[in-house]
């Protein structure tokens, strides 16, 4: 009795005792659905019923058939295009307002960064169709101005379309880390590398670009991740040919009634995201050696 | 007489409506050791980095070697720079921070390590190449910063308050050490400091700056000795005032009216910034002694001891003169048989017409 109340006054009972409505709510909801799924995956499919007898058919399924194979690596490539078009977009923003904006602006112009998050991603992608469609804003200016004379049909319900929506949406995520850690370069550095014979393209080469790659890092973690998954993009903007792996899990799910598959495609889905993820971590190591 | 290394003209700096520099007029030598020395916000680091090239003047000129640097950038000057900070850059090691401006020239590999080498033997840094940068001390980075600089052979380095972030004692050791330095590659040094002490010791000619103005540029010994304005025999050392007026002048001599001390008559020269609007007279507290027994000298005057620091080797008093509100400072040597006064005793202060600086 006694030694819980002392228990109840540390400083590592205090913390938890911080956490623990967070911490609650993370194994409910996170950690709990993923081991349900991680138990799924290795059970078997039986019409209604699940036969729970350990399996590993699924991730055979997943790893051999063609079709999950393809799914993945256009999941993959899809995700790694969104991902640079984002950073090279974001970089310069990040950089115009870390370098060009006044300090006391700065705050505004990250608030206004955000204004595309006031209206929901659903109405987002929508106008994008509205854009891109067959009779849409792209398609009818230029049909009207002369330029084609049948609508362009390369813009919408494909691939490319999944690209530049997701990038559009993911963007603003991007600029953050990347200001950030372009806030973190010390001017006075910049200035050392011009004083000592370098112009301005070889002191951003050789100075900043290097000093912000943790940013660049950050960015590229913080956007790859979560589009290999995307579900919603590719379903109302990619057509047959822009569907990505979560469509397929969705799939499996629910109208080919193979749970189990779907758990097993799932999980493996979230391994290959692990191992990019670890790796870009590896790479940030690189570049942060130590406190500077 | 030889052509000035830095030759600065009428420069006027200006931030919106803050006037950062006014007309600085300035010759530097060709390899002598110069200070700019003044309280924080003089502009002594604004003009140090206008010679650098990372600000532009308002107005004037600043030429180089013979060469004006109007429209001339940073990294196309002669110059190169410590910076207060170091700026040394933290994803390289020590090696590659010294290379970097040789690898800026693109010159050969061979003779870039050569340099670099050589670079890290004169600043005492032997064996520190591989180390990365953020695993260095604040005076092994004071030293990275210095080869960096000294190794593109500029013809002119400028250092930015380089030894204010270090201790006391190593402090006094890098100070020499430059010194050292400077003497040995004979390239013209121009420092910024605060410190009045580094701008005597290290210096060949200091400026002094306030409020964006040199007030006197002058060696170290004529600095300390006849300041030319109040304002400077206040900073630089302790320095004594007393109210004086100045009745008439005959001569090579003035007679003048001194709070306390009476009528005088002092040699001209010892309006050491000339005679228009002299209203005090300086005095150094090791000019003063007191005296002891038997001692006698040329002027002396009663006061009484109303503080007293004693600080081993030598020892402050101050003392109240007759007819003067604030007590006035006498430093004296710890001298063997010398007896330290207390609190409260009467003194005899003794002084000497020839020490005594006319002032405005």
């Amino acid at each position: 009795m006694l030694s819980f109340q002392k228990w109840r006054r540390s400083e590592s009972a205090q913390g938890l005792f911080l956490i623990s409505p967070t911490l609650g709510f993370a194994l409910l909801l996170l950690a709990v659905p993923l081991i349900m799924v991680a138990a799924l995956s290795f059970w078997t499919q039986d019409y209604l019923t699940l036969d729970r007898t350990f399996t590993t058919a699924n991730y055979v399924t997943a790893w051999t058939e063609p079709m999950y194979q393809y799914l993945m690596a256009r999941s993959l490539k899809i995700s790694i295009f969104v991902t640079a078009a984002t950073v090279f977009l974001a970089y310069p923003v990040a950089y115009f307002i870390s370098f060009h904006v006044a300090p006391k602006r700065k705050a505004m112009w990250i608030f206004l960064i955000t204004i595309p998050f006031w209206t929901s991603y659903l109405m987002r992608i929508f106008l994008w169709k509205v854009i891109l469609g067959y009779n849409g804003v792209i398609n009818g200016s230029l049909t009207g101005l002369g330029i084609i004379d049948e609508p362009l049909s390369f813009i919408l319900y494909n691939q490319n379309a999944v690209v530049l929506t997701l990038a559009h949406a993911w963007v603003p995520f991007a600029i953050l880390p990347i200001f950030v850690a372009l806030e973190r370069v010390d001017r006075s550095l910049i200035e050392a590398a011009e004083d000592l014979g370098d112009s301005g393209l070889r002191r951003f080469l050789r100075v900043t670009l290097p000093l912000s790659m943790p940013g660049v890092i950050a960015a590229t973690i913080i956007v790859f991740i979560p589009t290999i998954g995307d579900y919603v993009t590719p379903r109302l903007v990619g057509g047959p040919n822009g569907l990505m792996i979560s469509n397929m899990i969705e799939l499996q799910f629910k109208k080919a009634n193979n749970a189990p598959l779907g758990a097993a495609l799932a999980i493996s889905a979230m391994g290959i995201v692990t191992f990019f993820a670890l790796a870009f971590l590896w790479l940030n190591r690189r570049y942060v050696r130590g406190p500077s | 007489m030889t052509q000035p290394i830095i030759r600065l003209s009428g420069l006027d700096k200006f931030y919106g409506d803050f006037q950062a520099l006014s007309q600085i007029n300035l010759d530097i030598k060709t390899g002598e050791f110069f200070s700019l020395l003044g309280p924080s916000g003089c502009g002594k680091t604004t003009l140090l980095r206008s010679i650098a090239g990372f600000e532009t003047s308002s107005a004037g000129s600043l030429h180089i070697d013979g060469q004006s640097m109007d429209g001339v950038p940073a990294n196309k000057r002669p110059t190169n720079m410590v910076f207060q900070s170091y700026a040394i850059f933290p994803h390289m090691s020590v090696a590659e921070n010294v290379a970097y401006g040789l690898k800026a020239r693109k010159l050969p590999k061979v003779e870039i390590k050569a340099r670099v080498a050589e670079a890290i033997d004169m600043v005492g840094l032997q064996g520190f190449d591989e180390r990365a940068s953020h695993a260095l001390s604040g005076g092994q980075r004071q030293r990275v910063a210095l080869a960096r600089a000294l190794v593109l052979k500029p013809r002119v380095l400028l250092l930015d308050e380089p030894l204010s972030a270090l201790d006391k004692k190593l402090r006094e050791q890098m100070q020499s050490e430059l010194r050292r330095l400077q003497r040995a590659v004979g390239i013209t040094f121009v420092l910024v400091t605060h410190d009045q002490e580094e701008a005597l010791t290290m210096s060949d000619r200091i400026a002094v700056m306030f409020d964006g103005k040199i007030e006197q540029v002058a060696s170290p010994q004529i600095l300390y000795g006849k300041p030319s304005t109040r304002k400077v025999a206040a900073f630089i050392g302790m320095m004594n005032f007393l109210d004086a007026k100045i009745m008439t002048t005959s001569g090579d001599n003035v007679e003048v009216e001194v709070q306390s001390l009476g009528k005088l008559t002092l040699p001209l020269k010892q309006a050491t910034g000339g005679l228009d609007g002299c209203n005090s007279v300086g005095v150094r507290p090791e000019m003063l002694t007191i005296l002891m027994g038997s001692q006698t000298s040329e002027r002396e005057i009663e006061a009484e001891v109303t503080e007293v620091s004693y600080y081993g080797d030598m020892t402050y008093y101050d003392v109240k003169l007759p007819a003067k509100e604030d007590p006035i400072t006498v430093s004296m040597r710890n001298t063997a048989g010398r007896k330290v006064l207390e609190v409260g005793a009467k003194a005899r202060v003794g002084w000497s017409t020839s020490s005594l600086l006319l002032l405005k």
